[in-house]
């Protein structure tokens, strides 16, 4: 048994891997999406969505290993998790599908442009909501009997959902505009610093809220934030996301140039971070840990060596094709 | 107004139309992404441009299929969860890190090198966009490998040990589920499908652009390839598919049988009926038409051989015999009628009118899009065959969808009914666009030569054209600057 309690261990941290890296990466393009109507027709549009182009498909990927991996190791969760979310799940799947094809039916039907451009905001709107939704609504926890889904239809709906919903909309307007200072430049990129302290300032405002539920949303929760010797671990949490905060925006405000990409994402690095410390150990809370609800010894085995293979591939490869497109969108290497 | 059966049968409805959706893709993409690799490989070896053209051409169409692809995939990786959940924590950890080891070794691969392989040509030198070709190429072909090894383990479990909780339970050996009995020859059968299917594609529109010009060298050119391989693969196919029939024989007898329409036992000699209308009620099938013992022949090679029909199966293990029966009968005529096409092809070749023969091109066009008729019939055909069933022989149908009401899954069945005809519809319509147009010198690909940035799909340069004329197609743009 000791042998399996680490490698569950080891699989919740893959996961999380895998989530973070599909947030991280997602969520820029998806920002980009919800962005982009402020954006001028024409060259501004194209080239925001040429930044993404080459790699929007990969970033994607990391959803299926999301929803594949938590499958593969921890399949209860799966069991229990889509059921209780299936609005928000099919919400996400179809704005998804919307803002996906977009990418290539916007430039074969410039009839349609505008039609497809709109689908590609939708879309991308609906997604990164229903994400931040799913999230609330797993923190709030959920109603589980004899290894299935036994809440109503509409439990997932509360304020807290729609707090995490808009945390997530303003976190990723945050990935993708300041990914757009990178990628982009002269009145273009001017618009999208802009925009970046918005969404930052949202975001922040955003996350402070959501905090503040944890801890009064269950005794639990509050305890492991406010008490001793817990707090001990969850201090550094907000102390250094404040301080990124404060280094964000100063990025910002400086005119850097890839600095405040980085920056965001260590912002969302150490709110999953604190997220992760609020429901650990358990994978559904109130009452399933990753303990329950991890696959056997044999699945983890077999899986782990896949990963200790693959993954440093995928990450090299995927490193690769961002280091092929790299530079500002409209640079000569373009053409 | 709604029972609990209502959702059981709203959640298969939903997973057979949204799997049926997505397949179609793939079906497509495995066998182009191989023929990119192909024609960008004559290309480097020969030097000649009109590989590289044809390449080009084919890209784009690649780009708007596997985008529909990646789209209706991810959805399906959800469904065995949203609407399949007890499925999903019983079967989980066996099929669950096949589906992981498909993420890991197929989609990031392919994902990865995409967007090299469209945009990249001239940002890392030919050999290594070669080499991005060949691993998008290489993806396809490696996703196919595991999710139809998660199909055959539903068809043909072994390798499993049953846990306490009522999981599925991995046993000794990931190699005994990995490789589980129907596995090779479904993995076999399923590919040759994806191959032929593209080539009948290509050839149709091959066909298409030689009837308005038969001098027309890249038309020519896809044409024959497509030709070479109906008149070599479809054989071949038949020959697959007949050893795939044998297995599944061997371990989903009930399947056979509704495949054959055998409500009754033949004790010397089974017919193979090429009609009837299958009647579970009365356990008939009526209307028969058939070839007394055939069908004896081609499952045991032995015109007397006794064959078991559905009346040693109790009824609540049968199959629904009415689609498994006639699928099957699609999928073969298609099958019959590809290998005919690629003899005639093979006849035409030695007359020297390949290329000079409107009848010809006219039926390589009707049979352009019926691989994608057969692969779905062939589909149908496994998937309804192994019914009621979702792990063969184990775990029920009935007792695997989730606990979901009737009209929550009735709500999500038809939006994605409505959003996959209308997104999807249009994609398609994007693709017949992108094929009328005829292949030429020159051809540009994915990537703009115009001033306009890089784009996924843009040979059209969007901003010079008049974004309030809807009527500015594409190919107006084209044609205007070919004569340049």
């Amino acid at each position: 048994m000791a042998v399996n309690v680490d490698l569950t261990t080891v699989w919740a941290f893959i996961i999380a891997f895998g989530v973070f890296a599909y947030v991280v990466m997602d969520g820029f393009d998806l920002g980009i999406g919800v962005l982009f109507p402020t954006f001028e027709p024409g060259p501004e549009r194209d080239r925001a969505m040429n930044s993404i182009a080459p790699v929007w498909d990969g970033n994607e990927t990391w959803l299926v290993l999301g929803g594949g991996g938590l499958f593969a190791a921890f399949p209860l969760a799966y069991a229990v998790i889509l059921p209780a979310t299936y609005p928000l799940i099919i919400a996400m799947l179809l704005g998804l599908v919307f803002r996906g094809v977009a990418f290539e039916y916007r430039w074969r039907d410039p009839g349609h442009r505008a039609f497809w451009d709109r689908a590609f905001t939708g879309g991308s709107l609906v997604a990164a909501m229903s994400q931040g939704m799913i999230l609330g609504a797993i923190l709030q926890g959920i109603k589980v009997v004899d290894r299935s889904y036994a809440g109503s239809w509409f439990d997932w709906f509360t304020p807290y959902t729609l707090l995490t919903g808009l945390g997530v909309v303003a976190g990723y307007a945050l990935l993708g505009s300041t990914w757009l200072i990178w990628k982009l430049d002269g009145p273009a990129q001017a618009h999208a610093r802009k925009l970046a302290i918005a969404a930052g300032a949202a975001t922040l405002i955003l996350m402070a809220g959501v905090s503040l539920y944890n801890v009064a949303l269950n005794a639990e929760y509050a305890e492991k934030w406010l008490t001793a010797p817990e707090i001990y671990y969850a201090a550094p949490v907000p102390i250094l996301t404040t301080i990124v905060a404060i280094s964000l925006l100063r990025a910002i405000l400086k005119a850097r140039n890839s600095k405040p990409f980085w920056l965001s994402i260590a912002l969302f690095f150490f709110g999953m971070a604190g997220l992760g410390f609020t429901i650990w150990p358990n994978v559904v809370p109130p009452g399933i840990t990753i303990w329950d609800a991890a696959a056997p010894e044999r699945s983890q085995i077999f899986m782990l060596v896949g990963v200790a293979i693959t993954m440093p591939l995928i990450i090299a490869y995927t490193g690769w094709a961002y280091w092929v497109f790299r530079g500002k969108v409209g640079d000569e290497g373009y053409h | 107004m709604f029972e609990a059966s209502d959702a059981l049968l709203l959640a298969r409805i939903q997973f057979a139309f949204t799997v049926s959706f997505h397949f179609i893709f793939p079906a497509f993409s495995i066998g182009l992404a191989s023929y990119l690799a192909v024609l960008e490989g004559l290309w480097l070896k020969t030097g000649r441009q009109v590989y590289l053209d044809l390449f080009k051409y084919w890209l784009k169409i690649f780009a708007m299929a596997f985008a529909m692809g990646v789209v209706s995939g991810i959805v399906m990786s959800y469904q065995f969860g949203t609407n399949w959940s007890v499925f999903s924590d019983k079967a989980g950890p066996v099929i669950g890190p096949l589906m992981a080891y498909e993420v890991l070794t197929a989609f990031f691969l392919e994902a990865g090198f995409l967007g090299v392989m469209l945009f990249g040509m001239n940002k890392v030198g030919k050999k290594l966009h070669f080499f991005a070709t060949l691993m998008v190429a290489g993806g396809t072909f490696v996703s196919a490998f595991w999710i139809l090894s998660v199909n055959s383990w539903m068809q043909t479990p072994t390798g499993f040990e049953m846990g306490a909780n009522g999981q599925f339970l991995p046993g000794e050996s990931w190699f005994d589920i990995v490789f589980n009995p129907s596995f090779p020859y479904r993995l076999v059968h399923t590919v040759i499908a994806a191959y032929l299917t593209t080539a009948f594609v290509v050839g149709g529109v091959g066909a298409w652009h030689l009837l308005k010009d038969k001098t027309n060298q890249h038309a020519r050119k896809m044409f024959s390839m497509a030709m070479w391989m109906a008149a070599l693969v479809a054989p071949v196919q038949i020959f697959a598919g007949d050893m795939h029939g044998l297995n599944t024989l061997e371990h989903q007898p009930q399947k056979v049988m509704a495949m054959e329409g055998h409500y009754e036992s033949h004790p010397d000699g089974a017919p193979f009926y090429l009609f009837g209308i299958p009647n579970d009620e009365t356990q008939t099938l009526d209307y028969a038409v058939g070839i007394p013992k055939l069908s004896s022949l081609i499952l045991k090679h032995d015109l007397n051989a006794p064959l078991a029909g559905l009346d040693t199966i109790p009824d609540d293990e049968q199959p629904p015999v009415f689609m498994v029966f006639w699928a099957f009968r699609i999928m073969v005529a298609i099958g019959v009628g590809m290998m005919l096409l690629g003899f005639w092809s093979l006849f035409a070749r030695w007359r020297g009118t390949l290329y000079e023969w409107p009848l010809l091109h006219r039926a390589a066009i009707v049979m352009g899009p019926t691989g994608f008729v057969a692969v779905i019939a062939g589909w149908i055909t496994t998937e309804v065959g192994r019914q009621p069933y979702t792990v063969y022989g184990l775990l029920r149908t009935a007792q695997s969808a989730s606990p979901l009401d009737a009209p929550a899954v009735a709500a999500s069945l038809l939006a994605f009914v409505l959003v996959y005809f209308a997104v999807f519809g249009a994609g398609v319509w994007y693709i017949l666009k992108l094929m009328q147009k005829p292949p030429h010198k020159g051809e540009k690909g994915v990537k703009s030569t115009a001033k306009g940035p890089v784009r996924t799909a843009g040979i059209t340069p969007g901003p010079s054209q008049n974004p309030n004329d809807p009527t500015a197609l594409p190919q107006d743009h084209e044609e205007a600057t070919d004569g340049r």
